[in-house]
């Protein structure tokens, strides 16, 4: 099953009771508390336009408020749009009719939520094929899908365990074998590890790409932590406010952040774990030493093997393993620890 | 009254409408109310039967049935509801006591018609309170209704039911079931509605339908305050089978009115005994179901 992206164009969610009868003073460039002062209207979404390509993970980060649970939601509908479209497949998700709707939810889509959300009376088997249960697949062959997604998540053993008998990371374990025995294309993550403890929340999100690596899903995660974002993104859209102020890798992001306020986010990023070779390598003619790294490596990898290696300058290959330049060890630790200048960037651009 | 020499008459006694408009209001009420009545005979017959059957079913059941049968059931029952020795037990050591001054007859006669009353009240509350439940506007037309029946004393609901049904087993249990059936619609709704809104959000995003949503997570969510309704419900019933003796119910209820009646304090001692010591069976039973229901809803972990 190959998967599909997702598209969304010029959407706004204005919250409120008429909220289609502010959408021109909003394009007019009303701002979000005026909106809420004068109208009583609160500004959910403004123009947004993302595409979130098919089998890759798109982020979307912000702060409490800014709007990406609101986002998120309107991929599967739990939320209806103002105005806008939500692109799947060739179809616009916000024009499905209720049955349809049903369907597209019960076998595109799987959710998984910030504050788990599991039925308190269902075992973790029950939970696990709740999907299932809702499609109408008999017990018999839904608790074989079940039983190996249980496995896949670490909670063998634990089957016929209550989420309250569970940890935190443990029930949020339950959570994405419940959205992952659904079987559906569209992964949909809502600060799925935002509640956990921050050595949980790593090993979650090891399981994550992990299983990514095999699906191919097409995944939206959401977060408000850029490290999170960095490390499982292949795509970063960054939200303020309901509008989206950046999107793009996270290697641009963090070598170009769009304004001082994303500037201020990325100034603490490991820059050595974003930041890849070809980025900061010198281009072409001329290249030195026998040690190689492929295109695409971060910065702390290559110094590791660099000095594993006892190199301290490495050729860089592209993707058939033709030489386009070469990097040293000490452009390659500066750039890992001082913000790299504007003038970098141009190299970015052009890849 | 030293203030009524000094007053206008008029604010002294009150005024009250002339003898012989009341007696002209009375008569056209209460006959165009008994015309009403007599052409709906068989509307109302058609409601009776089925009640009559079903009690007298019942209450032969409980009667005839040897007292060892009737209490080895029961106290099954309650075992397999509380799962507790001690409510067991207790229940074992009341009936007994019942038993032995002999009110085992009367009291199966008051468990036949609270059953049926609680069964009763709980296949008409249960659906109004799920109504209530999906839609605000049901719920603003429903619930003056509920005060008012709540405020009624329990005197008040003989009257209607009288002139309607007469005298009798099935008006008094159709009393019982209308002065006992408000907390039940109010606890299924208040239970539906305090279902957490992520889990219900959850089922909306795997695509369940309402009827889904409602089986499969409001229904299972709301079942311990929906217990805690029928609890409620039961312990009125019982309340109310007391007063519905007036109208023809038998039992115990009809024991304590003779009693009241005839100064017999041992007898309606005993009778009242009688009722307080199921009540507290059927109490105890009930909740300690109710908690092994939530039991899996307890946050163990943070
Ligand atoms: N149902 C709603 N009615 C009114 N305002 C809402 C509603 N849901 C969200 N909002 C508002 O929309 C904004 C974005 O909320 P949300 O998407 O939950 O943010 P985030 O998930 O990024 O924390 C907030 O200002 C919030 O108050
Ligand atoms: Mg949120």
């Amino acid at each position: 099953m190959a998967s599909h992206g997702i598209e969304i164009r010029g959407l706004y969610k204005i919250f409120g009771p008429n909220g289609k009868a502010h959408v021109e003073a909003v394009k007019a460039g009303i701002s979000k508390t005026e909106l809420n002062e004068r109208h009583g209207h609160v500004l959910g979404l403004k123009d947004i336009n993302i595409a979130m390509p098919g089998g890759c993970i798109t982020v979307v980060m912000g702060l409490s408020g800014s709007g990406k649970s609101t986002l998120i939601r309107h991929i599967n509908r739990l939320i209806e749009p103002t105005v806008g479209e939500v692109i799947y497949d060739g179809r616009d998700i916000c024009r499905m009719s209720q049955s349809d709707l049903r369907e597209f939810r019960r076998h595109k889509t799987a959710m998984v939520f910030q504050k788990f959300a599991l039925l308190p009376h269902r075992t973790v088997m029950e939970n696990t094929v709740y999907g299932l249960d809702i499609q109408g697949v008999p017990r018999s062959e839904s608790r074989k899908k079940g039983q190996r997604w249980i496995e896949r998540v670490g909670l063998s053993g634990f089957e016929n365990h209550y989420p309250n008998q569970l940890s935190g990371g443990m029930q949020q374990r339950v959570g994405l074998a419940r959205a992952l025995t659904n079987d559906a294309d569209i992964l949909l993550m809502d600060e799925a590890y935002s509640a956990l403890d921050p050595l949980i929340r790593v090993d979650m999100q090891t399981v994550l790409l992990d299983l990514q690596a095999e699906l191919k899903k097409t995944v939206v995660f959401i977060t408000h932590d850029l490290d999170e974002a960095l490390r499982l993104g292949d795509k970063i859209a960054i939200l303020r406010d309901g509008e989206v102020i950046q999107q793009g890798s996270g290697q641009e992001i963090v070598l170009r952040p769009a304004d001082p306020y994303i500037a201020s986010f990325v100034k603490e990023v490991n820059r050595g774990r974003v930041i890849q070779v070809q980025t900061v390598m010198t281009p072409a003619a001329g290249i030195a030493g026998t040690f190689a790294l492929p295109s695409g490596t971060t910065l702390e990898t290559a110094a590791k093997q660099m000095t594993a290696a006892g190199v301290s300058v490495a050729q860089v290959l592209d993707g058939d393993g033709k030489p386009i330049g070469q990097i040293d060890l000490t452009s390659l630790i500066s750039a890992m620890v001082t913000p790299v200048g504007h003038e970098d960037t141009a190299q970015i651009a052009a890849e | 009254m030293a203030t009524c020499s000094i007053l206008p008459d008029i604010l002294c006694s009150f005024p009250a409408v002339s003898d012989s408009y009341i007696r002209l209001a009375r008569k056209t009420i209460d006959d165009g109310f008994r015309a009403q009545v007599r052409s709906h005979a068989h509307l109302i017959d058609a409601v009776v039967q089925p009640l009559q059957a079903f009690l007298n079913f019942l209450e032969k059941l409980f009667v005839n049935s040897p007292w060892i049968v009737v209490l080895a059931v029961m106290l099954a029952i309650v075992y397999l509801a509380s799962r507790s020795k001690a409510i067991t037990l207790g229940t074992a050591f009341g009936m007994v006591l019942i038993g032995v001054v002999g009110l085992w007859e009367d009291t199966m006669v008051t468990l036949a018609i609270v059953t049926v009353a609680t069964l009763i009240a709980i296949i008409i509350g249960m659906p109004i309170g799920i109504l209530m439940a999906r839609s605000d506007r049901v719920q603003a037309a429903i619930n003056p209704v509920l005060d008012v029946m709540q405020t009624l004393p329990s005197f008040v609901y003989l009257i209607p039911v009288v002139v309607i049904f007469g005298i009798g087993k099935v008006p008094g249990l159709i009393a019982v079931v209308i002065y006992a059936v408000p907390p039940m619609i109010r606890l299924t709704n208040l239970g539906i509605r305090l279902v957490d809104r992520d889990v219900l959000e959850a089922a909306d995003a795997f695509g369940s339908s309402p009827g889904q949503k409602l089986w499969n997570v409001q229904m299972p969510l709301a079942l311990p305050t929906i217990m805690a309704g029928i609890n409620q419900t039961i312990m009125m019933s019982l309340a109310m089978v007391v007063v519905a003796s007036m109208v023809g119910v038998g039992g115990l209820g009809k024991n304590t009115l003779q009693a009241i009646n005839n100064q017999f304090f041992t007898f309606g001692f005993l009778n009242g005994f009688a009722l307080v010591a199921i009540a507290i069976i059927f109490d105890r039973a009930s909740q300690a179901f109710g908690k092994r229901l939530q039991k899996h809803t307890e946050v163990v972990h943070g």
